[in-house]
């Protein structure tokens, strides 16, 4: 695998840095070796005229069901669906079948990542035994064989106390817990956001509410612990008002917003489709007009895809039936460059930092920068293009809100410590006449 | 204003929502030719005669599916009835297969009855046959609004205008969310009334006052719709007790005196004598159409039935 590679004639987008400027990017050893105006070298080169060079981007939150439910989607499937989307590494969610709660499984995502994945994969570990919210997993063994972050996403740690426990344990450890946040006791069977859309529906409602009080209480466990905790795919405004105020205290909570929720309301859900269904769900206007407050002012770390993988079977039954979620990873930078930097809610570096830098900052990670030294990460991304969604995926599974849509913008190569793992660069227009 | 509207534009009755003010009337005026038919000696009219209906019916019902049966014998076409118990559902059957397995033998319309919201539109998206909503969940019941509105315009001679209060379990009814699209294209007016724990999230918008007091609903009311609630509920944090609910919601003949002087009580029943409304009431000749709603069922389905499948083979 070459991991020399020069990529010259880019617009290099590189917040960490404060880039925005048109630069070639020496990658040698998998490395960044230089960044500079007019790089000459004797290897391959990528001639990036027209398009934007980034620090590859970074997904807090992947499920890649794998071990246990390869049905869905596997190790390689997902990094597959990871670089097509521009995803240089991914963050996979420890709600596997068994469970990431022990350093077994850790090392096997890890040996089959290296085998068989695509990008790089950073395992989350769970934050209690088995899921089950009882006793705490061996975090610090979880943290030695490689996972950065724990969490038993799918579900909250209900026992506030166990919580406590967990965050003070996780100072020691220096690595966050990524808190789903939901009080199904205020769910009650719930399958969308409650409002007028489940009234006009007959369906069942998850209240903003349950979102919004497990927040608060992890806020309140952040500030007692001096822990950090990250709050996942939040998608409610009381909510980002309870993060927005603990941040100005001084409390260490990061948080995280999906494509999804940014790009797509409960009204939606009128279609009864099956792939408009995920937890946290769809939400009301006014809860999406928070969000993009909340992305545009800072309070939000990252973008994060929370790519939920399912068989085309247990999608393709009643609404009520279907299991929550919905995949991202590919289509997450058109969405949101769409619905961000088109709609100018933000600027394109801002989505970059959203998309690579943040997450990096977030959980700590290598890569999130072009700095010289840095990992060879690179995506390099086409806004200019316009290409409609359909429903073939690089991703085993084809469950996504967007398919039917055209997005502006779109990852065309996707670069994982110099070696080149996803290129859709058409080929380039024959000459018409040389005069060298 | 009787319209010109002479046709629906879906092949499938989903819900109301989707049905402009000129086709429901459309459905309630050929409702009216139908009664007849089931007065004669011989009720019977060739209308489907050699087209194949299926009752699919997911879901325990008595009224709406005997309702529906009855109304397929009188336009004579051929009937099916299924029923998910002792059926393949048991087996582990999806909702699609099932449908498509029916399908295969060439129905031309299905009566579909299900749990959950959105079943009959997974059906229409993917079925070539007229499917007819009859409840799906607490989405929609769409002949039973018919058959409401058909009873009030008879009994009252029009639907603009007209006060209706709705008391009972909101939250989870399928019928009233039928009856306030209707009531409210029609230009009723519509109250509803529940305690707050049955009064789902920002109902206000489908354009419906709400109230949280029996006595203020019933106040000038010319129809008195209650409904049914469901016995599981109970303990579920809905309501403390049957007994309180009575107390607080049921209807009885001293609360129903304050309602208009010729109103009129409905329930689309199956009742619950004694929790939402009293056997006084409900077996008062002069005020109950209870009974009359269910008589007009078969006339209104026989119309939904006309019109989706027996007036477009006619054309």
């Amino acid at each position: 695998m070459p991991s020399n590679l020069l990529i010259t004639n880019a617009r290099v987008v590189d917040p960490s840095q404060e880039l925005d400027a048109k630069l070639d990017l020496l990658i040698e050893d998998g490395f960044v070796a230089r960044i500079d105006k007019k790089i000459k070298a004797n290897v391959t080169t990528i001639d990036a005229n027209g398009l934007v060079v980034t620090p590859g981007f970074i997904d807090l939150h992947t499920h890649l069901r794998e071990p246990g439910q390869e049905h869905k989607e596997t190790i390689a499937s997902g990094t597959r669906a990871a670089v097509a989307g521009g995803y240089t590494a991914v963050c996979a969610m420890a709600n596997t079948v068994p469970p990431n709660d022990e350093r077994a499984v850790t090392e096997m995502i890890i040996a089959e990542a290296a085998r068989n994945g695509a990008c790089r994969v950073y395992p989350i570990g769970a934050v209690s035994r088995g899921l089950e919210g009882k006793e705490l997993a061996e975090l610090a063994d979880l943290r030695q064989s490689g996972c950065v972050a724990v969490s038993d996403d799918g579900k909250p740690v209900y026992n506030a106390q166990l919580m406590r426990r967990a965050l003070e344990y996780c100072t020691m450890l220096g690595m966050p817990i990524v808190a789903h946040e939901e009080d199904a006791n205020l769910n009650e069977g719930g399958v969308m956001h409650e409002g007028y859309y489940s009234t006009l529906l007959g369906m069942s409602g998850i209240p903003a509410a349950s979102e919004e009080t497990l927040v608060a209480r992890d806020v309140i466990l952040a500030a007692l612990t001096k822990a950090h905790v990250h709050i996942a795919h939040l998608s409610t405004a009381g909510a980002i008002a309870v993060v927005r105020d603990a941040r100005k205290r001084g409390v260490r909570v990061t948080c995280e917003v999906t494509p999804h929720h940014i790009a797509l309301g409960d009204d939606a859900v009128q279609s009864f489709s099956t792939n408009l269904k995920m937890n946290p769900p769809l939400r009301s206007t006014a809860h999406r007009e928070a969000l993009l407050e909340a992305i545009a002012d800072g309070t939000v770390d990252a973008i994060a895809t929370d790519h939920a993988p399912h068989h085309f079977d247990e999608k393709n039954v009643e609404f009520d039936l279907a299991p929550f979620g919905v995949i991202g990873l590919e289509t997450a930078f058109g969405v949101c460059y769409d619905r961000l930097v088109r709609e100018k809610v933000i600027g394109l570096a801002r989505l970059i930092d959203l998309l690579s830098c943040g997450p990096a900052r977030t959980f700590s990670l290598a890569g999130g920068t072009l700095k010289e030294g840095s990992l060879g990460d690179v995506t390099i991304v086409d806004l200019d293009t316009r290409y409609a969604v359909t429903n073939t995926f690089a991703s085993k599974a084809s469950n996504s809100p967007f398919i039917g849509e055209t997005l502006h913008g779109r990852a065309v190569m996707t670069i994982v410590g110099g070696a080149v793992k996803y290129d859709i660069r058409p080929a380039p227009a024959p000459a018409k006449k040389s005069k060298r | 204003m009787r319209t010109q509207s002479s046709s629906l534009k879906s092949r499938h009755l989903l819900g109301i929502e989707p049905l402009t003010p000129e086709e429901i009337t459309l459905i309630l005026d050929t409702a009216e030719g139908f009664k007849e038919v089931s007065e004669r000696p011989v009720k019977k009219v060739p209308a489907l005669r050699g087209q194949l209906v299926i009752n699919l019916f997911m879901e325990a019902s008595t009224r709406t599916r005997v309702s529906f049966e009855i109304a397929e014998k009188r336009l004579s076409a051929d009937t099916l009835n299924f029923a998910a118990s002792g059926s393949s559902v048991e087996k582990g059957e999806t909702l699609i297969d099932t449908a498509e397995n029916l399908m295969a033998m060439h129905p031309d319309m299905i009566v579909i009855r299900h749990k959950y919201p959105g079943a009959p539109k997974m059906l229409a998206d993917r079925l070539p046959a007229s499917i007819i909503n009859a409840g799906d969940g607490s989405h929609e019941h769409p002949t039973q609004a018919l058959l409401d509105a058909f009873t009030i315009r008879e009994r009252i001679g029009r639907l603009a205008g007209v006060n209706v209060s709705i008391i009972g379990d909101i939250a989870h009814s399928r019928v009233v969310r039928s009856n306030i699209h209707l009531l409210t294209k029609m230009r009723a007016n519509v109250t509803i009334a529940a305690p707050p724990t049955l009064i789902p999230a920002e109902i206000e918008r489908m354009g419906v006052r709400v109230v949280n007091s029996l006595d203020e609903a019933i106040e000038g009311a010319d129809v008195v719709m209650m409904l049914r609630i469901q016995l599981e509920r109970q303990g579920k944090l809905s309501f403390p007790s049957l007994r309180e609910y009575y107390n607080t919601f049921g209807l009885t003949p001293e609360r129903l005196r304050r309602a208009n002087k010729d109103a009129i009580v409905m329930h689309p029943g199956p009742m619950n004598r004694g929790v939402e409304i009293a056997s006084d009431v409900a077996d008062n000749a002069e005020r109950s159409v209870i009974l009359q709603q269910v008589t007009n069922g078969v006339a209104v389905r026989m119309a939904v039935l006309y019109l989706l499948g027996g007036a477009h083979v006619a054309e």
